[in-house]
């Protein structure tokens, strides 16, 4: 039978704000334990939440991005349950009216694009950490994360591969760092992804059973623990079975994943309208004066990049995969218009790679936009030829901050366009090679470029490539 | 000395003729003489109090003092005080020493008061009669074998026993009306978000309010200047103008159109509450009150909404206390589980164990909708009965209690009858509104009765105005029970 896998995906979003949402401690990662918790954060007698504004705001921000609607009034509830990380018994989160609701993103897999619906998005707290290994037989409790503020995204049950999952949360990935209301650091826990999955037969309207996975702190153990639910699930279906409704945890060292509770330990969490803050009134201006504060979107953004630089649908796609490549390569292309592809393939390419081998960010890129632009501006005007290019790059990279045109003059590596000295250079290769010379008269085609390679190096590079070109099938007709 | 308005005192205070420390002194002694048996007080701290009157001292002789420098006043023991043992009435507060000031005292102690001492309470408000303290009972002062009424019953003690000038309470439900009413003294409870929230420990958000309890309409107005005013603190605290609740006291109640609920005047009130409720009504008309009759037909579901509501808000507030991270933890536990489950089992009363199961009832999966849901509704008409009779009249009254003081451990076993007491106070407190009791006179076992006064939304200067002037023409609150000062 042929099976098709539904995917529904909650990613919990750690707002970047200065305080957590409903006190006026840090939030700041990494600090000593219960270092950043204050009255309220572990929930001593008689403390009140008071709502962070600016947590508010981020929310907006992401809903104004996804064209979603921002309800007025939201309502935060409390979630009641009990675990030593939640000081207060529960945590204040949201049911009805989310602040958040509806929208949608685009996901690109391959050539394909595909609208994703979201559900909503909702404000919460985040919860402390509990601590296993450092204490013998007890557990250690660090409440500085207790009440960071947190969106919760949730997707509708649209994606229907890994692939397309991982698509989806790298977008979601990509705009919340873009519309500065995240870190995404998933290794600090900033960004973490629970999946939906379930299976159902091929043509079939209604939903399978789902089970829901967390633990997914990486893009590949998303990718990696869909694969390994869906395939599960597809063995029990096949063998007869039913699936359980439930919660796993996906366990990355074994690349399994394993039942946590089942729908029957499942809690009630007896949500209720939290006492303690009011029905959150969200006027139409505070809404409007956000809206003219957004940046330009990555949606936008690769559109025009298509329209205005005649790109291909995957550049613009990595070119708009983070504000600050996107920014780089805006003010590479201002400085060289029309050259859309030649900009493009650079940052995508060289800039790109010894950025990666290095390790850094764009945005520790020791080679400016202005300087690649000087840099690419001598390639189209004949100065150096691409490979050359490279080198000069390199020698900019490492003197970090050298312009282009310095040092090919310190190298001189000016591309020779003289026809008397490539002549010179030409005669030399053809004395030196006459075996190649006949193999070439005799029809042998690929000797052609064994000359010109040979050429190329004698002159070091700097031999205007079709002037090589034309001069030396010159010779060779004589 | 023990029989003094806080006006009296704040001139004898002002004129030097005593001081702050003289005056502390002397009520503290006058609690060590008589607390052990009316129990009054969970907490004492001679040191930390006289401190406090040294500082008064020095506000005064500096002349930076406010009307209430130098004045001691008991806190009810649900109220936050830095380096004081905070309780709530509870065991598993028991070794609770807060770490922070809640608004209402942080304010006090900024106006000069002197915290004289932390009063016993029901076990986290949750009671009508003192009787479900972890501290034992408290005595009403008129009858020793009578309840004070509660939740506030240790500072309504120590207001009639005279044991304190004034005391700060809480009301949910009539934690300050009630026992109020059942020793014989006057306390308000103001509209919904005027005080402070902050640092009361928390029953039921939607409904508690603190409020000043104390011998008169005027000392309460003095309290409630300081006490009222936005906190940031507090979520559901109001942004208003200040209001200055002294300035319209004694003005004349003629042509006031009191209101009274055909629903509070029937069944239910015990005949000598009634005689001194008519007589109380008929002081108010030779002032040139008039009367309309009104209705507030959903009244009578504000008790079963209230024990829907309270517990409700209670069992998710009350999850806090869970032995992790302050307050009682049991001895032995084999895991987590184990943990919660004897530490609360142990550490949280009867009633208090009662509400939390009730509220954890009614917030289920299933019943939600039947419970929480349908009396958010009734709440709302309840509001809206309200709304409807303030179009008829300008305040509302009728009977605190509908009977006197019960004698301890009458009603322990019936937690239907003891909810019963708080039948007129439950709807005023359902609806946001401000609500007050004041001494009318003596029932049956010569124990206190109180005039119930309801008002609109914000209407407390009036409130206390039509109460003064009660006050004015009658002595019932300058009594004092026997063996306790006169």
């Amino acid at each position: 039978m042929q099976w098709e896998t539904v995917i529904g995906l909650e990613i919990h979003v750690q707002l970047s704000t200065r305080s957590k949402i409903f006190s006026g401690a840090s939030v700041a990662y990494g600090a000593a334990p219960n270092s950043q918790a204050c009255a309220v954060d572990i929930a001593l007698p008689g403390v009140l939440p008071v709502l962070n504004r600016e947590a508010v705001e981020y929310a907006i921000r992401f809903g104004l991005a996804i064209d979603a609607t921002i309800n007025s009034p939201s309502i935060f509830a409390r979630k009641n349950y009990f675990y030593p990380d939640l000081p207060k018994g529960y945590q204040i989160s949201q049911l009805e009216h989310p602040i958040v609701e509806g929208g949608c993103v685009t996901i690109r897999t391959g050539d394909q694009e595909k609208v994703i619906r979201l559900t909503r998005a909702h404000l919460e707290e985040d919860a402390g950490k509990s601590t296993h290994e450092e204490f013998h037989g007890m557990t250690g409790i660090d409440l500085n994360r207790a009440g960071t503020g947190l969106l919760e995204i949730v997707s509708e049950p649209e994606m229907r591969s890994s692939t397309e999952a991982v698509a989806y949360a790298r977008v979601l990935h990509s705009l919340v760092r873009w519309i500065g209301i995240c870190d995404g650091n998933m290794q600090e826990g900033s960004f973490r992804c629970d999946a939906n999955v379930s299976v159902r037969p091929a043509g079939s309207e209604t939903l399978g059973t789902r089970c829901e996975i967390k633990n997914l702190n990486s893009f590949r153990f998303l990718e990696r623990a869909i694969d390994y639910e869906v395939a599960r699930q597809i063995d029990i279906l096949e063998g007869g079975g039913s699936i359980t409704q439930e919660t796993r945890l996906y366990d990355a060292d074994r690349n399994e994943t394993r039942t946590m509770r089942s729908k029957e330990d499942a809690h009630d969490y007896r949500y209720f309208p939290d006492p303690d803050l009011l029905p959150v009134i969200i006027p139409h201006e505070w809404i409007e004066q956000i809206r003219e504060k957004l940046p330009e979107l990555p949606g936008h953004k690769n559109h025009r990049y298509i329209q205005d630089f005649s790109l291909s649908a995957y550049d613009a796609g990595i070119l708009t995969a983070t504000r600050e490549v996107a920014d780089y390569f805006e003010k590479t292309i201002g400085l060289l218009p029309g050259q859309g592809k030649l900009c493009a393939n650079w940052i995508m390419g060289e800039v790109s790679a010894r950025l990666n081998k290095e390790g850094l960010e764009i945005t520790q890129c020791p080679v400016t936009p202005e300087q690649l632009a000087g840099l690419l501006l001598r390639i189209t005007d004949g100065t150096i030829s691409g490979k050359i290019a490279k080198d000069v790059f390199d020698g900019m990279w490492q003197s970090n901050g050298e312009n282009a045109d310095a040092i090919i003059d310190a190298k001189n590596l000016r591309q020779v366009s003289d026809d008397s000295e490539i002549e010179k250079w030409v005669d030399e290769v053809l004395a030196a090679n006459p075996q190649q010379v006949a193999d070439y008269r005799a029809g042998k085609e690929k000797a052609f470029n064994s000359l010109v390679g040979q050429i190329m190096k004698t002159s070091r590079g700097k031999a205007n490539p079709a002037q090589v070109n034309s001069v030396l099938k010159k010779r060779l007709a004589e | 000395m023990l029989n003094a308005s806080l006006r009296q005192l704040s001139r004898l205070l002002s004129d030097k003729k005593i001081s702050s420390t003289e005056l502390t002194a002397g009520f503290l002694s006058r609690i060590k003489s008589l607390n052990p048996d009316l129990n009054a007080f969970i907490t004492l701290d001679e040191e930390k109090s006289l401190n406090q009157a040294k500082s008064a001292d020095a506000m005064i002789a500096a002349g930076r003092s406010t009307p209430l420098t130098g004045i001691p006043i008991a806190q009810k023991d649900i109220f936050c005080a830095k380096g004081w043992l905070t309780t709530c009435g509870s065991r598993m507060l028991s070794n609770f020493i807060s770490p922070y000031d809640a608004t209402v005292v942080e304010r006090f102690d900024q106006a000069g008061m002197v915290n004289l001492g932390k009063t016993n309470m029901d076990e986290f408000a949750m009671g009508s009669s003192n009787e479900t303290s972890y501290y034992g009972p408290v005595k009403n002062p008129w009858d020793r074998l009578a309840v004070p009424g509660g939740s506030s019953g240790g500072s309504a003690c120590a207001v009639a026993a005279r044991l304190a000038p004034a005391a700060t309470g809480s009301d949910t439900g009539g934690s300050i009306r009630q026992p109020a009413a059942l020793c014989g003294i006057s306390g308000i409870k103001p509209t919904y978000g005027l005080v402070s929230r902050y640092g009361m420990i928390a029953f039921a958000s939607s409904l508690d309010q603190g409020g000043p309890m104390a011998k008169s309409a005027e000392d309460l107005a003095l309290l409630l200047n300081a006490m009222v005013g936005f906190d940031e603190h507090d979520s559901t605290s109001l942004q208003r103008e200040k209001e200055d609740y002294t300035k319209n006291l004694t003005q004349p109640v003629e042509g006031l159109r009191i209101g009274l609920p055909k629903e509070f005047f029937a069944e239910g009130m015990s005949s000598d509450v009634s005689r001194a409720v008519e007589a109380a009504l008929a002081e108010y008309r030779k002032l040139g009150a008039t009367f309309v009759e009104i209705s507030l037909p959903n009244s009578k579901l504000a008790v079963p909404v209230y024990y829907v509501l309270a517990p409700a808000e209670a069992s998710s507030n009350l999850s806090r206390f869970d032995g992790v991270r302050y307050g009682y933890r049991a001895a032995q536990y084999s895991n987590l589980e184990d943990l919660y489950a004897r530490t609360r089992a142990e550490g949280f009363g009867e009633e208090v164990k009662r509400r939390i199961l009730i509220g954890t009832y009614v917030l289920s999966h299933g019943y939600y909708d039947a419970y929480y849901l349908q009396a958010q509704k009734l709440r709302r008409l309840i509001a809206e009965d309200f709304a409807k009779a303030f179009e008829q009249c300008d305040l509302i009254m009728g009977p605190t209690t509908p009977t006197v003081a019960f004698n301890i451990g009458e009603k322990c076993g019936d937690p239907i009858q003891m909810y019963l007491s708080d039948i007129y106070t439950s709807a005023a407190s359902l609806a946001g509104l401000p609500g007050m009791s004041i001494p009318v006179g003596f029932g049956d076992k010569n124990r206190p009765t109180g005039l119930h006064i309801i008002g609109n939304y914000f209407r407390e200067a009036q409130m206390l105005n039509v109460a003064h002037r009660y006050q004015l023409a009658t002595n019932w609150h300058e009594l004092a029970p026997p063996d306790s000062g006169n």
